[in-house]
């Protein structure tokens, strides 16, 4: 039973995101929405990322320090070890879970106050694809903007750890600098990328699709928005392994 | 004209609409009634394509609506306006743009007459001065004339009204009443409104449908009504000391 559940919900996602994608309004009319979604998926998570993205790299340093015991260990790995969990792990990741709670969480309660509040109805009575009109914009912002979050997090964070690192006397300004800089894998960073696609992509679907199907009043859309973001967690750390199985 | 032709519904295997049929005429206000729970919005949303019904036609003027094709339909929905209960006005939008709303989205008119059209359909519901404010500065009755506004603005041949004026005081409910009895009339609008209220029958009820259990059990006017003999109708009208009083007078 439960598994028919999950795959008539997993039917019900393919026909929500085809409907997102077909039949819609002429691309004019998605450009000032899809550059406001971005001030608000984008911009507005600024501070956040950039909070605990600088946290996670000090942490990071300062953890990996601890744990170095044995004299013959270079200090520099703490600056390797730092850069590799930041641009394989640490930013796209812990980020896109971040991201999911404030936007995932934002756009499951807009969508399901639009839809108990008879927003969307009255969409569907003009005329317009409502999923498109209202999904796809947040789609692309998603895919636009968290990306350059990613970017954003990875360098915050390996500069997070080069301030505790210095800081704190743990390594030498040079001895960090040479760490983040040996061996450096190019691929990495086009592997973070590809990440932060997909949680982007994942994330604002999931949301957007608890938030739509929303019904009765106020304490279901607190439910959506939980649901949104538990969900989104939940996919994206699966689909973090198998991407990790697939491209590592 | 709208023909409703023997329309069913059912949810999760419970039937909420029995083979309803009923003509609404243009330039007249027809009301659904009902207690609650009775199937008139759902009777309401299956007529504007909200909640496709399990069988039966909806016919626009002779196109049928559930049969056309996906640009038949869209092109038929750009004549449907609506009315929802609780206005349904977008939040992040100022009055002004939310009426301008199915213009911009259906319409390639420049921003001056779209403009025009805006303040002409607020002047026409008494908001020539709230262009630019938010929905959550409305009080109920202004949201509801933001929401005919809206409603109005492509030069609608449908109106829809979803309980207009639940919620309001007496005085601002018959004056919605009024302004959709008049737009009826101004604009030849095919009008049908869903309502349990029995002022509003009596002041814009000329043609009425009485819903009971899904099934239709009545069809006339407000003048007809009172002399009804169906006894459900007769509970549903006599229900309150005032409607009693004024049967018995």
């Amino acid at each position: 039973m439960l598994k028919f559940n999950l795959l008539r919900i997993f039917g019900e996602y393919l026909v929500f995101l085809w409907r997102a994608f077909t039949n819609r309004e002429p691309l004019r009319i998605y450009w000032k929405l899809y550059i406001d979604e971005c001030l608000l998926i984008g911009i507005d998570s600024l501070t956040i990322v950039a909070i605990t993205s600088t946290f996670i790299g000090a942490v990071t340093a300062v953890q990996t320090a601890y744990n170095l015991v044995s004299p013959l260990i270079p200090l520099y790995i703490i600056g390797l070890i730092v850069r590799d969990m930041t641009i394989l792990e640490l930013a796209p990741t812990v980020t896109a879970i971040v991201f999911a709670g404030k936007v995932g969480s934002n756009i499951a309660g807009q969508l399901g106050t639009m839809r108990i509040t008879e927003q969307i109805d009255a969409l569907e009575v003009m005329g317009i694809n409502s999923i498109s009109f209202l999904v796809l914009p947040k789609i692309l912002a998603g895919i636009t903007m968290y990306p350059l979050l990613v970017i954003l997090a990875a360098f915050l964070s390996i500069v997070g750890g080069y301030i505790a690192g210095t800081v704190g006397g743990l390594i030498t300004p040079d001895e960090y600098i040479y760490g983040i800089r040996a061996d450096f894998i190019e691929f990495n960073v086009a592997f973070a990328l590809i990440k932060s696609f997909v949680f982007a992509f994942l994330i604002t679907t999931i949301s957007a699709f608890q938030g739509y199907h929303t019904r009765g009043g106020a304490l279901e859309v607190g439910i959506a928005s939980t649901k949104a973001v538990t969900n989104s967690c939940i996919a994206l750390l699966l689909a973090d392994y198998l991407l990790a199985e697939l491209l590592v | 004209m709208i023909e409703v032709k023997n329309i069913n519904k059912s949810f999760e295997g419970k039937q909420v609409l029995f083979n309803i049929s009923a003509v609404f005429k243009p330039g007249t206000t027809s009301m659904i009634i009902g207690g609650s729970g009775t199937g008139k919005t759902v009777l309401l949303k299956s007529i504007v394509g909200l909640i496709p019904p399990d069988s039966g036609q909806v016919l626009f003027d002779g196109r049928d609506f559930y049969n056309g094709t996906r640009e038949e339909k869209k092109a038929l929905r750009q004549e449907i306006g609506m009315l929802f209960q609780g206005g349904a006005l977008f939040d992040s939008k100022t009055v002004e743009e939310n009426v301008r709303f199915p213009l911009d989205m259906l319409t390639n008119m420049p921003m001056d007459e779209k403009m025009d059209r805006v303040n002409f359909c607020l002047k026409r519901v008494g908001l020539e001065n709230a262009n630019k404010k938010m929905p959550s500065e409305l009080s109920g009755g202004m949201k509801k004339r933001v929401g005919i506004a809206r409603a109005i603005v492509l030069q609608t041949k449908y109106l829809f009204c979803d309980e207009p004026n639940s919620g309001l005081d007496p005085l601002t409910a018959i004056m919605i009443d009024n302004l959709i009895y008049e737009i009826t009339k101004e604009y030849n609008i095919t009008t049908v409104v869903v309502s349990h209220d029995m002022n509003s029958v009596m002041e814009i009820g000329e043609h009425i449908i009485f819903i009971y259990k899904g099934a239709k059990l009545w069809e006339g006017d407000n003048e007809s009504i009172f002399q009804a003999d169906v006894k459900e109708l007769n509970e549903f009208i006599f229900s309150n000391k005032l409607t009693r009083k004024f049967k018995v007078g």
